[in-house]
């Protein structure tokens, strides 16, 4: 078959609804935005770790130190998920991390902001751990096999995430006026870069149309924002607090939630590098990296000479 | 320096189901690969057993070949019991 | 700093060795020297979290004055603090951090072993839990002790200079205080010569593995059962208790 037919069937296989699995087929630029698509994915869970690591030592209450703890303890497992899934494909993990350790690859944006507070363990649970659910349960209908399976997992496990951040913030809105500040001020700095997680504009987005083709991507970026914003709006009213946006109003024509400009200049920018926490959450990734190197050595040379003595 | 080799992860949630493929993980020999399954895929009780085994030592069909392999499975519908129509009156068989 | 009960200062110890033993290990979730052991770290320290709290609510019951797991954990003054001066002893690298934890390991896993016998019902029963974790860290610590030990020149000599230099902290968990004195004559607790002759067995064979060279200073160092702690342990908690410092009596 010429590469012509086969991304021909390809697609049909796609429009089908059938999974594509990792020995099939697929068009060089299906496995390229999966592998950039996945492995980014899976960089964001592990850099994710180190906010709210931050926070881990400092936690309130041994409860709370518990959950916190296995809290992130999953996302480096959801890491882990990921980057199996993208090995499939044909890459090692190494080369993957390599690429996040230079800065060729890129993470999540969302956690080059620095976590305060302990509220903001809170927001982050709720506000970012829901933004990225959103887009995680749109994903388990994704078409590489995989992908969509380490999905499944990823969402079962995430499901007390986001209620561990909105418990957090419940206790703080029910405090006192320190705790109850706290919890404005930490939801006023996360809901900006929570909605911009979901990406740039469907019409600025580069890659949307072709993924939105093969089924990679299930549901666009502003469609995603959209459903965020109003399934948030009511559970920040039982927290008593306030968005911090002028012009979020209900519309009745179009039955969604209107919402202000969000600042792409300020998106592109730490998108650039620019962020608060940029350079410190590569450097602490390259730390653990290369001061791990010598451990990761030993344990395979001690492996290669008990096998050896088996042998 | 050598990277840890890739594992295939296999679980059995409880005695009396399958092993069920589940992921894979590195390390840097069958045992450790238990152990790290265990931390990684058994956090929320999902298992009572583990399997692993070394990726590269799996081999599997050539997807280039399924329609050789598998169609000619599609034609022999007496293999199943639906095949078969029987007596309404007959109530277990 | 003794209590004038005995059983709850001995309940206090094992509390104490845990949560902080915990805190240490938790200060490397997220900087692992790969995910899956990022993950075992962690998966230690939430055992030792949930060890702690069981001890320490079973001591808010026996103290009976109305304090809560969380003022054991958290309020109490750095003279209070019973847990052995190995439990709070920096990470510093993968290999300290390794066999720190084998040293508290290969005591606890006859320990708890014992326990289980306690004619403390309760007690017993919390020893039960946590010797099958125990069981768990044990190999998992020992393992990486062998691995270091035996894996190449670079980790052979990081996991000795370790051993040089914990040595003289590995000891303080099998003396008994005067507290566990009085609980091992009440037969709650085990006796601890038996322990000890089993755990040196356990560490020889395990250096022998990896060979390694055990240290000859037999000196041991002391203290934190009495509540005479290291210096790096008031920043530890200073960290751990920043927030019930900063905001007493509050919920979160």
């Amino acid at each position: 078959m010429t590469t012509e037919e086969l991304e021909k069937k390809f697609q049909e296989r796609i429009d089908a609804e059938e999974k594509i699995e990792a020995k099939d087929w697929m068009p060089a630029d299906y496995r390229k935005t999966l592998i950039r698509q996945i492995s980014q994915h899976a960089h964001s869970e592990v850099v994710g770790m180190l906010p709210e690591g931050n926070w881990v030592t400092r936690a309130p209450n041994l409860k709370r130190k518990a959950i916190l703890l296995a809290k992130i303890q999953d996302e480096a497992g959801h890491g882990l998920y990921l980057y199996s899934a993208a090995e499939t494909l044909g890459v090692e993990r190494t080369d993957l991390i390599d690429d996040l350790n230079s800065g060729k690859a890129k993470y999540s944006s969302i956690f080059n902001y620095p976590a305060l507070t302990w509220a903001d363990m809170g927001a982050v649970g709720w506000l970012v751990d829901g933004a990225a659910i959103m887009n995680q349960v749109a994903l388990c209908r994704t078409s590489y096999g995989p992908y969509a399976r380490a999905m499944v997992r990823i969402c079962k496990e995430e499901s007390f995430h986001q209620r561990q951040g909105y418990d957090i913030l419940l206790t703080l809105s029910k405090g006192n006026d320190a705790q109850k500040r706290m919890c404005q001020d930490a939801i006023n700095r996360w809901w900006w870069p929570s909605l911009m997680m979901f990406g740039p504009p469907d019409a600025n987005s580069p890659h949307s149309a072709q993924s939105l083709k093969w089924k990679i991507k299930r549901v666009s970026n502003d469609e995603l924002r959209q459903r965020f914003v109003d399934m948030t709006i009511p559970q920040c009213n039982i927290l008593g607090m306030t968005l911090p946006d002028p012009k979020l109003v209900w519309n009745q024509d179009r039955g969604h939630h209107d919402f202000g400009e969000i600042d792409w200049v300020e998106f592109n920018n730490v998108l650039k590098g620019n962020g608060p926490c940029n350079k410190e959450r590569l450097e602490a990734r390259l730390n653990a990296h290369n001061e791990g190197a010598w451990v990761r050595e030993a344990a395979m040379v001690h492996a290669e000479k008990r096998a050896r003595k088996i042998a | 320096m050598k990277n840890w080799p890739l594992f295939e992860i296999f679980i059995r949630s409880k005695n009396g189901l399958d092993h069920r493929h589940v992921g894979s993980l590195h390390a840097t020999d069958a045992k450790m690969a238990i152990e790290n399954a265990r931390d990684v895929y058994t956090r929320r009780m999902e298992g009572v057993s583990i399997w692993v085994v070394e990726s590269k030592l799996i081999t599997a069909s050539d997807p280039g070949e399924a329609e050789a392999l598998f169609e000619p499975a599609e034609d022999k519908i007496y293999r199943h019991p639906t095949f078969y129509d029987l007596p309404d009156e007959l109530k277990h068989m | 700093m003794s209590s004038a009960n005995p059983l709850l200062d001995f309940v206090l110890i094992h509390a104490d060795n845990s949560l902080i033993l915990s805190q240490r290990l938790s200060e490397w979730c997220g900087h692992g020297p790969v995910l899956e052991q990022d993950m075992a770290l962690t998966n230690i320290a939430l055992d030792h979290i949930g060890r702690a709290r069981l001890l320490y609510q079973y001591a808010a019951e026996l103290d009976g004055t109305g304090k809560t797991e969380d003022d054991f954990a958290f309020v109490r003054d750095e003279l209070d603090y019973k847990n052995v001066l190995l439990a709070e002893y920096p990470n510093v690298d993968f290999a300290y951090t390794i066999l720190r934890q084998f040293f508290m390991d290969s005591f606890y896993i006859d320990f708890l072993d014992k326990m289980v016998l306690s004619t403390d019902t309760r007690l017993s029963q919390i020893a039960n839990k946590s010797l099958k974790e125990t069981q768990y860290h044990y190999k998992w610590s020992k393992d990486w002790v062998i691995r270091l030990g035996d894996g190449t020149e670079v980790s052979h000599q990081k996991i000795q200079t370790a051993l040089n230099r914990l040595w003289e902290y590995h000891g303080e968990l099998v003396v008994p205080s005067d507290a566990e004195k009085i609980m091992i004559a009440q037969k709650i607790a085990p006796d601890f010569e038996e322990i000890k002759a089993l755990r040196t067995q356990r560490i020889l064979e395990t250096f022998a593995e990896a060979n390694l060279t055990t240290p000859s200073n037999p000196w041991q160092q002391s203290g934190g059962k009495k509540g005479y702690h290291s210096e790096h342990f008031g920043f530890l908690l200073t960290e751990m208790q920043f927030m019930q410092r900063a905001y007493p009596g509050l919920d979160w």
